[in-house]
């Protein structure tokens, strides 16, 4: 059931691909029919799943058993959720792109590969079935940027994402030979079990190293996002809403699947240069959005900026002398909490802000203003989702920031502080672009046209998905617990 | 040693190959030279046949064949599957070159011949046997080089020679050293020997012959040729002449260091992990700015002999090596003839901006295309990413991860030239362009000119210019590469036995 989940979009686009005389509008009804199919497939399994079972719907066939390579897939709380939040934005990203008039079929042949990869990996409980998926990413979100995006320049851009993100990949491949060549395995549930790099020293300290950068430059942290604002402001608006809100995920959950877990002790002896990492990406990320005029690029900036937070909270479950296990397992909460929340609302501001652009031709703050008395809905829509990205309370990302910071307070009390100042600019950076954006005078470059029913239809769920969770956050909450509280036992070990 | 054995069965595929060549160059001498098609499948019956014999010899135990001369183990099975099935396809994409000219039957039987010489080359246990391969697997190549009897092609195939008679001198004084002091040419009993010999004159004779394997796999300092080569033959012996002499020579290189020499005191390893560092390196450094499609092909694959000389660096201290080296050579021949193909099939193309376009035109041929170079950069699910994967893995395990680390550099900076190949596939093609274009030397070369001078060729039923079945040949080596990607868990089990 999983492996339909996962390749059943693929499926649907080598279909498509294969029949070369389907009319536009037929492949893109069939993309929002394999999207909104995979999402009740996903609601399904969450409906079945036990939170307290651990691993469900496993499947484990050796694949490459030379290596000890295995496709070992299935779900667990910290999955679970990421799982459902890749197939919501998907479908999402899918009902925008209704609209989409260049090259149909290639786009959604791309974007149904990436969904199939995104779900992989997400499930993927092997090294290597994790970087193949991986590194596919890459890949097909290159082909979106170089293909899709803006100008000559999204070329430039796209190649800089596909150089920096692949580089990275490869540095993670070495970690994962080393981790592999330590414990005889690639499958990441027995090296788990196994931490076989505990105690070697040196060593674990290169192979950390190898996999914190190549995490890292995916997530993206100081000092290795300088490949993210290009790609974003390059990238079409459904590219950078799955590039923000799935792919950055992999980073980060990289963290919490396979660096938690399988090197407990080397993570503890590092836990603070990673604590420190966080609280520079959060203030450094907020600082220079802040100074942004191109409304897609500070946007970009927020990403660096909320996935700090995610950074900060790893980093603290790392701080097992200081604090509580309550807290550290408070603090993986809010980490993952933070993924789900961060990849709905950041995939709602770039669908919002490829609405601007629709209209505009640019992202430039300057060339708009007092869109709110034109377009009300836009301006609804985007406020919503604005305030829930500086984590006002009754959004999800207040719930996950709180859990995050509480956590962290125990272990990490001088960085926790710092970070909160991060709220404070980016609280201070949405409202002045709200208020360039969509105060004052009314100004626009083009057509002010409101938000079309397809464009609503594809955010408007998002903006209410974000704020269930944020009112709601308990079911949730239930099922990333079970799995925080593992993840936060095995560092301890 | 375990006696005499002097089964010819053993040697089913070699024999299959040589009768296949001898009843080719009967059967095209009489043949009128429309009907010169019975070569052809001649050459591929005896390809199909070697194939099914040697996977039917994989399931047999060792054999040490001709007084320990030449050993038949799973290693020179997989080179015998590959190198057949690189012919099957060389065949595929020379079809449309070559089909009906006054050529056609001495191709076939070239191929055949020098695909003997790279097998022989991988099974042979004694350096006599080595320089017997060595002369059998060059001399056709020389001759193919020059088939066409172009201006490039005859300077290709001079270079190619006097490179190739060098290093083959040099590899024979290296042979002649090391029986000196070793007493006989035999792996086995050099082992033995040379532990006791003078290691200055070991160490002058081992790189003596390696300079031969070197020349033989297009390695640094012996690359010369490589693009010159690649450049002036006609595409699809451009393809066999950069794939398939590899294929034996780096099998020859690690059944030598790793039996003859791994009791010696020299530590040839570090050399040869050096010669990969650079060999990948230089390979990627002059591929960066190339604009002929077929140069940066050329040292393309001399980058990646660099990736697979490390499986050899780590030859007698990881597990893992042999296997490894077997799935990158089997990933290696097939991703890069597919993309071989892929230039074959649009003849008329040949630098980077011509193939502007190609993919609103054939959607397939560009989906090939991108699928092989992806393969060659090393990204999954292609062959060659688990062959990266087992070799990388195999190098650090050997203590060589001063080595992965350069070859991860390494694939990054490849990315770029592959991708400057890949961009414009997928830009539609713009007059302006064109015609910035034409003045150097009349290339127009367009997708667009190819299309048409290959329709009128297909209508004319003439088939020289038509180039369907190399673009067949290059989805199906696309596939298989996929394929051989998902699949590798059986193929390196099978090796790892």
């Amino acid at each position: 059931m999983l492996s339909v989940v996962v390749f059943g979009p693929l499926a649907v686009g080598l279909v498509l691909l294969a029949l070369p005389r389907l009319p536009d509008p037929a492949v893109r009804w069939t993309w929002v029919a394999a999207s909104a199919a995979d999402l009740a497939l996903v609601v399904a399994l969450w409906i079945r799943y036990d939170p307290r079972a651990g691993i469900g719907y496993e499947a484990n066939v050796p694949w490459i058993p030379t290596v000890s390579s295995a496709y070992h897939i299935g779900v667990d709380g910290l999955s679970l959720p990421l799982l459902a939040m890749t197939a919501v934005l998907f479908l999402a990203c899918a009902v925008y792109s209704l609209r989409q008039k260049e090259r149909v079929r290639a786009y959604t042949v791309l974007f149904l590969l990436l969904q199939t990869v995104s779900l992989g990996l997400f499930v993927s409980l092997d090294l290597i079935l994790f970087f193949v998926f991986f590194d596919v990413s890459i890949v097909a979100m290159y082909f979106v940027i170089a293909g899709w995006g803006h100008g000559e320049r999204a070329r430039r851009s796209a190649l800089m994402f596909f150089l920096y993100t692949f580089l990275g990949s490869l540095v993670l491949l070495l970690g994962f030979i080393g981790l592999y060549l330590a414990g005889g395995t690639f499958d990441i549930v027995e090296l788990a079990a196994a931490a076989p790099l505990d105690g070697r020293g040196p060593l674990a300290g290169l192979v950390l190293l190898a996999l914190v950068v190549g995490l890292a430059v995916k997530t993206p942290t100081v000092p290795f996002h300088t490949w993210l604002p290009p790609a974003h402001t390059d990238a079409p608006a459904v590219g950078s809403a799955i590039l923000a809100g799935v792919l950055l995920k992999m980073g980060t959950y990289g963290f919490v699947r396979i660096v938690l877990p399988i090197m407990p002790e080397t993570w503890r002896q590092y836990a603070w240069v990673i604590v420190v990492v966080g609280v520079v990406s959060v203030i450094y990320g907020a600082l220079v959005a802040l100074a942004q005029t191109d409304l897609k690029r500070m946007i970009a900036y927020t990403s660096v900026n909320h996935m700090g937070y995610v950074i900060l909270a790893v980093g603290a479950a790392g701080l097992v002398a200081g604090s509580s296990e309550q807290a550290r397992t408070l603090a993986v909460t809010g980490a993952v909490t933070q993924m789900v929340s961060h990849g709905l609302i950041t995939g709602a501001l770039f669908l919002l802000t490829g609405v601007l652009y629709a209209r505009g031709g640019t992202y430039e703050m300057a060339a708009y203003g007092g869109l709110a008395g034109p377009a009300p809905r836009f301006a609804l829509l985007f406020a919503a989702a604005a305030f829930a990205s500086l984590g006002l309370p009754g959004f999800s990302g207040f719930i996950a920031e709180f859990q995050i910071f509480a956590g962290s307070l125990d272990g990490a009390p001088v960085p926790t502080v710092i970070a909160v100042f991060g709220v404070v600019l980016t609280a201070a950076l949405f409202l002045i672009a709200l208020h360039r954006v969509f105060l004052g005078p009314t100004r626009a470059p083009g057509a002010t046209g409101d938000v079309t029913a397809v464009e609503a239809s594809a955010i408007a769920p998002l903006v209410l998905l974000i704020v269930v969770i944020g009112v709601f956050p308990r079911f949730l909450l239930d099922v990333i617990e079970p799995a925080a509280r593992a993840v936060a036992e095995l560092v301890a070990r | 040693m375990t006696g005499m054995n002097d089964d010819p069965a053993a040697l089913l595929p070699e024999l299959l190959l040589v009768l296949a060549a001898v009843a080719g160059l009967l059967a095209g001498s009489w043949l009128p030279r429309d009907r010169q098609w019975v070569v052809r499948l001649i050459a591929c019956a005896a390809c199909v046949a070697g194939v099914t014999a040697a996977v039917v010899d994989l399931t047999r135990p060792v054999q040490r064949v001709f007084d320990d001369t030449y050993v038949v183990d799973v290693g020179l099975g997989v080179v015998r599957i590959v190198v057949l099935t690189s012919i099957l396809l060389t065949v595929g994409l020379s079809v449309d070159r070559f089909a009906a000219t006054t050529r056609e039957t001495e191709l076939y039987v070239l191929l055949l011949l020098g695909g003997l010489g790279t097998i022989v080359l991988a099974g042979a246990n004694d350096l006599l046997l080595l320089v017997a391969a060595y002369l059998l697997a060059s001399i056709p190549l020389y001759a193919l080089t020059g088939i066409a009897r172009t201006g490039p092609g005859a300077e290709a195939a001079m270079k190619y020679y006097l490179l190739g008679a060098l290093s083959g001198v040099t590899m024979l004084v290296g042979v002649t050293l090391l029986f000196g002091v070793g007493g006989s040419t035999q792996y086995a009993e050099l082992a033995r020997a040379l532990p006791g010999a003078p290691r200055a004159v070991v160490a002058v004779g081992l790189v003596a012959v390696l300079a031969g394997l070197l020349f033989k796999v297009g390695a640094v300092p012996l690359h010369f040729w490589v693009p010159d080569v690649v450049q002036g033959a006609t595409t699809p012996v451009a393809a066999f002449v950069a794939t398939v002499p590899k294929i034996g020579g780096l099998w020859a290189l690690y059944r030598l260091l790793s039996t003859a020499l791994s009791t010696s005191a020299l530590d040839w390893s570090l050399l040869v992990a050096v010669l990969a560092a650079v060999t990948m390196t230089l390979g990627n450094l002059a591929a960066f700015f190339q604009d002929d499609v077929r140069r940066l092909l050329a040292y393309s694959t001399v980058s990646q002999v660099g990736y697979l000389l490390m499986a050899v660096a780590a030859a007698d201290r990881a597990v893992l090596a042999p296997p490894a080296l077997g799935c990158y050579l089997a990933a290696y021949a097939v991703t890069n003839l597919g993309a071989f193909a892929v230039v074959a099939a649009l003849p008329r193309a040949h630098t980077l901006a011509d193939y502007r376009g190609v993919g609103t035109r054939h959607r397939w041929l560009a989906l090939s295309l991108v699928v092989c170079l992806l393969g060659l950069i090393g990204t999954p699910p292609t062959a060659v990413f688990v062959g990266k994967l087992t070799v990388f893995t195999a190098a650090i395990d050997a203590g060589l991860a001063w080595l992965a680390v350069v070859a991860v550099l390494n694939t990054m900076a490849s990315v770029f030239y592959y991708l400057r190949w890949i961009l414009p596939v997928f830009r539609g093609s713009d007059p302006a362009a064109r015609d910035r274009r034409e003045p150097h030397g009349g290339v127009v070369g367009t997708a667009a000119a190819c299309d048409t001078r290959r329709s009128r060729h297909g209508a004319a039923g003439g088939g020289s210019g038509t180039a369907v079945r190399a673009a067949r040949t290059a989805h199906c080596a696309a596939a298989a590469s996929l394929l051989l990607g998902v699949a590798a868990g059986p193929v390196l089990a099978v090796l790892a036995v």
